[in-house]
């Protein structure tokens, strides 16, 4: 059988055909690469944020005997530690969140068990993050 | 035991087990550290009163079990990143290992004094 003009050969489409999909440059990581890149990542700065934390509020002036309502207004009313907070708030819980994940998927067997320990953990997780950034930006010194 | 196998027992498999029993504990602490802190929403007495429950001396020996905690999964987590993105990483983990605990130990002996010795003179007299 020979293929000619009026009778061509069924064109195939190459195994990777481009489509609109494609990346471009390079190809991109799936989820659990990206929260792999997470956790080193966010794991390098919360070094820096969390150890100073526990200097200012465990070793620092005192240590945590200092610590009251008037320590807390001392520092929420500059901007510069708002933000120390805000971020450590946010990337140590997502790097929490994300670890108890890993914990979650290694030892619950169960699928059932193992979704609705996740359901528990991403629920706790949202309502805490938002609790403490309405708490940061919401702060009044003047209170009582 | 079964013999040839890469992360049965040993400093990297320990390492391991306790980078994840550190990381839970400061996970579960750091939840209950958000709700004590949104009691300044509340009122400066609720958090003054929560925040007293901090300075009692057997909440002070749990701190520094935290802080032994956060100062390991800190350290041991540069190491990870270590063992990830240094091309002799994995050669050098053990001895990583070792620096970190040595880091580790000079830290916690610095940690006693702010972190207990409050605790110490409350329970002992000045």
């Amino acid at each position: 059988m020979a293929y000619d003009v009026d009778n061509p050969a069924p064109v195939i489409e190459p195994p990777r055909a481009r489509t609109s999909r494609t990346p471009r440059k390079f190809t991109p990581g799936n989820f659990e690469m990206h929260a792999w890149l997470f956790m080193r990542l966010s794991g390098i700065v919360l070094v820096v944020l969390v150890i100073g934390h526990l200097l200012i509020q465990l070793v620092l002036d005192g240590g945590v005997s200092k610590i009251n309502f008037a320590f807390v207004a001392g520092r929420w009313a500059s901007p510069f530690w708002m933000t120390w907070d805000l971020l450590m708030l946010w990337l140590a819980m997502l790097h929490g969140a994300n670890g108890l994940r890993t914990v979650i998927n290694d030892y619950a067997e169960r699928d059932g068990t193992r979704f609705w320990l996740k359901m528990l953990l991403y629920t706790a997780t949202v309502f805490t993050v938002l609790l403490g950034t309405l708490v940061i930006f919401t702060f009044d010194p003047n209170i009582r | 035991m079964p013999a040839g196998t890469l992360y049965r027992g040993r400093e990297g498999m320990w390492s391991w087990v306790a980078h994840r029993v550190t990381g839970v504990l400061i996970f579960f602490f750091l939840f209950v550290h958000v709700l004590d802190t949104s009691l300044v929403r509340v009122s400066p007495e609720a958090y003054d009163d929560t925040v007293a429950v901090y300075k009692t001396p057997i909440v002070a020996l749990l701190e520094y079990g935290l802080v032994a905690a956060i100062l390991f999964h800190a350290l041991n987590g540069l190491r990870v990143v270590a063992v990830d993105f240094w091309s002799k990483g994995t050669k050098y983990q053990r001895q990583m290992l070792w620096t970190v605990m040595g880091i580790w130990i000079v830290l916690m002996i610095g940690a006693l004094y702010p972190v207990l010795g409050h605790a110490v003179s409350e329970l002992f007299g000045s």
